[in-house]
């Protein structure tokens, strides 16, 4: 564990991904601090007119939307929604994926053909098109767009660990660990699991990445939650409004912020990848 | 004869995968908290004819009944009727279905075509600051929410220069004769470009990257060293011979791209109000359209699967390393 934290300290990439994060991880932390106005409260002139698509100035820093709401606050209220979405499902992907590749990958025979044939059932399931239908049927909310995402995502990992468990397997101290009279789960997670963090680090980066990308287009089709504000859900008002032609500071912000956060998921994805294979560390 | 087999194994696991697809959708329609007969009956049917609906697809059975039932339909070809339509669900999706088709497969041609020309560019030239910008640009782009760079080329070539339709597939009062007379017009390319280039940029990135590691590989080997003895020029040496070898691993995941892009048409299809399968779930799921959103939901997964076979069997064919067990 130290060892990989070395190793991703020395990575220029990781570290700028990182930092992103970390960036993101601040604002939705001190959201309320940072949000001058209630993102869905309607601004008013002092003489009564609703301020509608005003272009970015010192009162509004990015500007309103059609109905008069503050760009600025609905963008660091919606950074809670996409960091919570993006770590709460790569947790539970990468957790989930980790564990099926390991007892599939240790224990062999019967129990590997079945959960392998499963992970190759998930794979023939789109997954925008289920997403949609699994959020519409059970309702609108954060939990139902994570259940979707974790109950498909996590056949990406699997495969992986699994091969990575089968070339650990036979090795000596594993061989070593078995004489000595240790139990499969002491083995399979003792001896063995740690050998798979590297990995297993890479599917919970990558997996942020495509968590954060999944609710807000899930947002973006209408189906968020309507009462809270989120990155997918700005454009939706914005598409909807027809406003977007007009109003660059309204379709902009979302865009990039999206595009920033998947995009430091990834890169430290590919840190984590060079770390797990030292070959690629050589190009 | 290896092959043959190998085709036969993955066969029967594309019917199980088909078989547990078919009844997903039926539970998650069905078990899910919710009332299935508000959800299949057009509540704005007579009581009479909504009795009889519920005879027909048989929602006042107990639910194992029900699903031989729904089997049944599947079968016979019947997924019910749209309650927007007022049509038979499968005759308006074998219409939506092609409009998907033709717009993912233009797309992932040019993806494909620019990502591996890129992919090749960047290889030759590794290590330089080309090389460096080119992959960062391709990961960039690959991170961008596909609607986002929609509504903002929409909104740039669409809305200010004016060039391109807002929108739709087809102008208001145009005739066609045929399917084929339809997606040759003048008409429907302009309605095809920005959706069509939207969407490939999006998908370029995979085949550019992989492009480029292959191509890095293929420059260690010898042949291309003897190539250069042999004094050809390097221009040629690049294309003839690295190239393709190159290629091999791009193309194996076309169909996996093609299958991963049918399933997210639904973001594109929606920014352009294209007229086809994406858009149509989305439709159906917001105005509860539920025979439609099934019967969509059924469409795309099964082109998926289609398509990873095809890539399975194409990877097998192409590179004799694979193991056919």
């Amino acid at each position: 564990m130290k060892n990989i934290f070395k190793l991703f300290k020395k990575n220029i990439i990781g570290i700028i991904g990182l930092s992103i994060f970390m960036f993101f991880v601040l604002v939705a932390i001190f959201a309320d601090q940072l949000a001058p106005y209630d993102p869905m409260e309607i601004q008013f002139f002092a003489e009564g007119g609703v301020k509608r698509l005003l272009s970015p100035s010192m009162g509004h820093l990015l500007g309103t939307t059609y109905m008069g709401r503050d760009i600025f606050s609905q963008m660091v209220i919606g950074t809670r929604i996409a960091v919570l979405v993006g770590v709460i499902s790569a947790v539970c992907v990468a957790f989930i994926g980790t564990n099926i590749g390991l007892i599939a990958g240790y224990f062999g025979g019967i129990v590997e053909r079945i959960l392998m044939g499963i992970v190759d059932v998930m794979y023939g399931i789109p997954f925008l098109p289920f997403a949609l239908i699994l959020v519409s049927v059970l309702g609108p909310g954060v939990q139902n767009v994570i259940l979707a995402i974790v109950l498909i995502t996590w056949r990406n990992s699997s495969r992986v660990i699994r091969a990575q468990v089968l070339s650990l397997k036979n090795r000596t101290f594993i061989e070593a660990a078995k004489l000595s009279g240790a139990s499969d789960f002491r083995i399979l997670y003792k001896h063995i699991a740690p050998n798979v963090v590297p990995v297993s680090l890479i599917y919970v980066s990558t997996s942020m990445a495509s968590a954060i990308m999944s609710e807000s287009s899930i947002s973006f089709l209408g189906l968020g939650d309507p009462m809270q504000v989120s990155w997918g859900r700005i454009l939706f008002t914005c598409y909807q409004s027809q406003a977007m032609f007009k109003a660059p500071w309204w379709v902009l912000p979302p865009g990039i912020a999206i595009t920033l956060l998947v995009l430091s998921g990834y890169m430290m994805g590919r840190a984590f990848e060079e770390i797990a294979n030292p070959k690629l560390r050589e190009r | 004869m290896r092959l043959a087999k190998y085709l036969f194994k993955r066969l029967i696991i594309v019917f199980i995968t088909l078989f547990i697809l078919v009844s997903i959708v039926f539970l998650m329609f069905r078990v899910i908290p919710g009332d299935p007969v508000s959800m299949f009956i057009d509540s704005g049917l007579d009581a009479e004819s909504q009795q009889l609906m519920m005879k027909l697809y048989g929602l006042d059975k107990p639910i194992p009944e029900q699903y031989i039932i729904y089997m049944k339909n599947l079968f016979r070809g019947d997924l019910g009727n749209s309650f927007t339509y007022g049509k038979s669900v499968v005759e308006v999706i074998s219409e939506r279905f092609l409009n998907t088709l033709v717009l993912t497969l233009t797309s992932l041609m040019i993806a494909f075509t620019l990502g591996i020309k890129t992919g090749s560019f960047l290889a030759w030239h590794r290590n330089s600051k080309i090389d460096l910008v080119g992959t960062i640009l391709a990961l960039i782009v690959r991170c961008a929410p596909v609607f986002w760079t929609g509504m903002i080329l929409l909104s740039i070539f669409a809305f200010k220069l004016e060039w391109l339709p807002l929108g739709g597939m087809t102008s208001v009062g145009q005739n066609f004769t045929g399917f084929w007379d339809k997606i040759l017009s003048l008409d429907f390319l302009k309605h095809l470009i920005l959706p069509a280039i939207t969407s490939a940029l999006y998908s370029m990135a995979t085949p550019t990257l992989l492009m480029r590691t292959s191509m890095l590989e293929v420059i260690k080997e010898d042949y291309i060293e003897l190539a250069y003895a042999k004094g050809i020029p390097e221009k040629k040496v690049r294309r003839r011979h690295a190239m393709r070898t190159a290629l091999l691993p791009v193309v194996t995941i076309f169909a996996v791209q093609a299958g991963l892009a049918i399933g997210g048409s639904v973001l594109v299809e929606t920014v352009f109000r294209w007229p086809g399968m994406g858009r149509e779930i989305v439709l159906a799921v917001s105005s509860r359209d539920y025979p439609m959103a099934q019967g969509a939901f059924l469409f795309i997964g099964f082109a998926t699967i289609v398509f990873n076979l095809i890539a399975d069997v194409l990877y097998a064919y192409l590179d004799p390393r694979v193991s056919l067990g």
